[in-house]
């Protein structure tokens, strides 16, 4: 196995009093994709900002391509910048409204090779848009001209302009209509088979990140609580929390109504000791009331927290 | 309009044959007509009072110009760099801004004035040394809500700098609010500068300010009327041009609706 | 019968600086008694406006055509009518429950005041009715509850005191557009459960807003697809996943990635965009997209045809 592309030790990320990401350690390797799927306030976008060092973490380690960016300087942060990109979820609210498309794809290259000549500059530009399916005559309009789709098209083509080695999708495709989501994560697709790059792939949606990661990653409050590959997570979930979800999910043709999970009434902040998903598990003893289940490695790349995973868990329905 | 008078302070003093300075004795204190080509009347010095308005407009219209520039240039760096740096800087900076603001306004001026004398261009500075601080909060203010936005986190993520950052992203996303200020500023500026010549403090003699001729003009006012209605109503209309080239000017500059 | 709701040639539409805008196109609709109807469509399909007009909440939009509700004409009723009629027995809940009830009043003082407006109940009797409609609508601490500030509730319980206040006149139709859409998945799931247990209760019709067809598929007997502003296919639910006729409806399935099923190496798509506001139209709106379009559907408009229940608009309509 090669080394990681990116390792992220005991990651503790607070906002004041409140928690939003606690002791996240997981490794990405060059090539592959990992979802990190999780509901609002599992801190899956902050864990983003936090390996971006968008957000300052309270503690913790991410080391990319080898160097810890949080104990990093800023020049040398900045260095590595151009490898580690990201695209948002509001296409329209990450382009800067008063630059031009082909300027903020042009951005990148003016800091990072302002040896190029405007020519040379322009010509990258206008191959990264035909790239992401859009027309190079396109370069001097401005986002608010352009539907949500476009606009996100244009994100990922200034995210890649410099051929980084981890794109982050922050719910890339969340805001999108369903008949634009497809083009969207097929270009993504496409990207990843041309240059070899890692996504780290962050979204809410079960069925998009069943078809495109090799890894998933399941965030709660807070904490990892399950990592597994694709196939062994969705056809067989451990964590409570995790079937729970996936049962969740509508389906078309609708499944057999299941007892949905009751409303959880711990905020992630707040947590004090024990299970962040405790008030809201069927499967709870008094013990996870008290000891916080560590996430531990059952099976070679399956990893749970959870008191009971050992045993074989009645599947809820 | 705007255009209009700017044509007319330009170019006025040359259909008439008086200038500012000569005194004609023949003609003081006379009513606006058309002897000797004194249009606005004269006054008490037998100086023409049109071509005195018309330069007083000037006057007027240079000291906000130069004013307001100055005060957006500094109230617009200073605003920007302390709402995008936050934290301490932006805490210090701030209650530099609050100090100043809590000096009166007049003292300080007759201060500078007590210090360099009086002078045209210390007019200038004293003036726009004033006016930034507001505009320094509400670009600050502004730069909050800008910092916010993805876009300011796609350039950190892009590995831009700070001073890229606010010269490229934040500052032309603020040229909505500064430019309604500033349209603000500049009638504001204008209304100070005349109240200071009108004090005895600014434009001295033989210059002319509007607010030096509507001084004269009040002291004159029963005698001879034309020397205060005169400057007042320019100054009025100036004023008045100035606000509404504010609002077109700023619905011109937003990209949206262009 | 007489339908709950019935919509004829309804159109909707904004006058902008650059042109006109057709929200919605000639749309006709019936719901009938104690109908789940949903209504499916993107961005620019005109499925929110449509009822926002029904709503009377159109805004500066030009409403035209006809809206009756249980055989009365809203369109052009007095505003009295149409007040005793609206928040009582046609009611609305709204896709973001962060901003839809009012900041600074108190839930009970929100939903008592429903009570009191429509149904002539003192404040003390109004209270005691809108603490049952929470227990109704599964609120834990329901008496907690009324005393409390909608910041002081999650979005899930803010969209169940939603649908609280929608109930309490016992309306004949509830109109819910995009209820879930802001919500987490496993309170999505709650949401659409309360929603399905409280219609088999009370009885009354609903019309169920949604870009997500799963959401949907959970809890409509019949539903409408729109695009561009029209109706492009009606049909009953299990009928219109098993057998779209519409090439739209068809790609769109195709499109909706699903749990179960195999992996494939990319993504069913459809082509282009749905149109942009003030985009230039083909008579058939989904020409540009559709791999079955043909000359015809682009100079000539298809109609909606076909029995009640069953109506498509299309010129070569999948079978």
């Amino acid at each position: 196995m090669s080394n990681p592309l990116l390792q992220v030790r005991d990651l503790r990320v607070d906002f004041g009093s409140q928690t939003a990401v606690r002791d996240v350690s997981f490794e990405l390797f060059p090539g592959e994709t990992v979802a990190l799927v999780g509901e609002s306030g599992s801190g899956k976008s902050t864990l983003a900002r936090a390996i971006l060092r968008l957000v300052e973490p309270t503690q913790g380690s991410v080391e990319f391509m080898g160097v810890d960016l949080l104990k990093s300087a800023a020049a040398v942060l900045r260095a590595q910048r151009r490898n580690l990109q990201i695209v948002f979820q509001d296409p329209l609210a990450s382009l800067n409204p008063r630059m031009t498309v082909g300027d903020a794809i042009g951005e990148p290259l003016k800091i990072f090779e302002p040896q190029l000549s405007s020519t040379e500059r322009r010509h990258k530009i206008t191959a990264m848009l035909e790239r992401v399916g859009m027309g190079a005559a396109l370069a001097g309009r401005y986002p608010h001209e352009f539907s949500g789709g476009q606009c996100q098209r244009i994100g990922i083509a200034r995210a890649m302009v410099l051929g980084p080695k981890l794109l982050i999708c922050d719910e890339a495709v969340s805001s999108l209509d369903v008949s634009i989501q497809g083009q969207i994560i097929n270009l993504l697709l496409d990207l990843q088979l041309d240059t070899g790059m890692s996504m780290l792939f962050i979204s809410h949606n079960l069925a998009v990140v069943r078809q495109l990661s090799h890894r998933v990653m399941v965030m709660y409050l807070g904490k990892l609580v399950e990592v597994a590959a694709c196939d062994s997570l969705f056809a067989a979930p451990l964590h409570p929390y995790t079937r729970a979800l996936l049962a969740a999910v509508p389906q078309i043709p609708p499944a057999t109504a299941c007892v949905p999970l009751s409303e959880g009434s711990l905020a992630g902040g707040s947590i004090v000791s024990g299970c962040a998903f405790r008030d809201r598990c069927p499967y709870a003893l008094p013990l996870c009331a008290s000891a916080d289940p560590p996430l531990d490695e059952i099976a070679v790349g399956r990893k749970v927290a959870c008191h009971r995973s050992h045993e074989a868990l009645i599947p809820l329905s | 309009m705007i255009c209009a008078l700017l044509v007319i302070t330009l170019l006025g003093p040359w259909l008439n044959p008086n200038n500012t300075q000569t005194l004609d004795w023949l003609h003081v204190a006379a009513r606006p007509g058309l002897q000797g080509a004194h249009w606005f009347g004269t006054d008490r010095l037998g100086r023409d009072l049109y071509v005195r308005t018309l330069a007083g407009t000037r006057v007027s219209l240079s000291v906000g110009l130069v004013a307001s520039i100055l005060s957006i240039v500094v109230g617009v760096s200073y605003g920007a760099i302390a709402g995008y740096l936050g934290g301490r800087t932006d805490h210090l900076m701030m209650r530099f801004i609050e100090i100043l603001s809590g000096l009166p306004l007049i003292f300080f001026v007759i201060f500078l004035t007590v210090i360099f004398g009086r002078s045209e261009s210390l007019l200038f500075i004293s003036i726009g040394a004033v006016g930034w601080l507001t505009m320094a909060r509400i670009v600050r203010g502004q730069t909050l809500s800008i910092r916010q936005q993805d876009y300011i986190a796609a350039a950190v993520a892009s590995g831009a700098s700070a001073v890229r950052i606010i010269a490229k992203h934040v500052v032309p996303n603020l040229i909505g609010p500064v430019v309604v200020y500033a349209t603000l500023t500049v009638p504001q500026i204008i209304l100070f500068e005349s109240f200071l010549s009108f004090l005895g403090l600014g434009i001295q003699e033989p210059g002319a300010s509007l607010g030096t001729l509507i001084a004269e003009g009040v002291g004159e006012m029963e005698a001879a009327p034309w020397m205060l209605v005169l400057p007042g109503s320019f100054l009025a209309v100036l004023l008045l041009c100035l606000n509404i080239f504010g609002d077109g000017l700023r619905d011109a500059l937003d990209v949206r609706e262009g | 019968m007489v339908p709950t709701l019935s919509i004829d040639e309804l159109s909707v539409s904004f006058t902008h600086r650059i042109g006109t805008l057709e929200a919605v196109d000639g749309v006709s609709l019936q719901i009938a008694q104690g109908e789940c109807v949903g209504v499916v469509g993107e961005s620019g399909s005109g499925k929110t406006q449509l009822f926002l007009a029904a709503m009377g909440l159109a805004g500066d939009a030009e409403v035209a055509g006809s809206i009756r509700f249980e055989g009365n004409e809203l369109l052009g009723a007095n505003q009295q009518a149409i007040n005793r009629v609206r928040g009582s027995k046609l009611t609305m809940i709204f896709q973001d429950p962060m901003t839809s009830l009012t900041p600074h009043l108190s839930i009970g003082t929100q939903l008592a005041e429903v009570l009191v407006c429509h149904s002539g109940l003192s404040w003390r009797e109004a209270r005691d009715v809108s603490l049952r409609m929470l227990e109704k609508v599964r609120i834990p601490e329901p008496r907690r509850r009324l005393e409390q500030y909608p910041h002081e509730l999650s979005g899930g319980m803010r969209q169940r005191v939603m649908l609280a206040m929608s109930l309490l006149c016992e309306p004949a139709l509830v109109i819910a557009d995009e209820p879930t859409t802001a919500l987490d998945v496993t309170i999505q799931a709650q949401i659409i459960e309360l929603l399905r247990s409280v219609r088999s209760e009370a009885g009354m019709s609903l019309a169920l807003i949604s870009h997500d067809l799963a959401v949907v598929a959970s809890l409509a007997d019949r539903i409408l697809v729109m695009y561009a502003g029209r109706i492009v296919e009606n049909a009953a639910a299990d009928e219109l996943f098993r057998q779209p006729r519409h090439p739209y409806t068809a790609e769109l399935l195709k499109c909706v990635p699903s749990l179960s099923g195999a992996r494939l190496a990319r993504l069913p798509t459809l082509a282009g965009q749905p149109p942009q506001p003030g985009e230039a139209l083909a008579a058939c709106a989904f020409a540009p997209r559709c791999p079955r379009a043909a000359e015809r559907c682009r100079s000539e408009s298809p109609v909606l045809a076909g029995a009640p229940t069953s109506q498509v608009a299309c010129h070569f309509p999948l079978s």
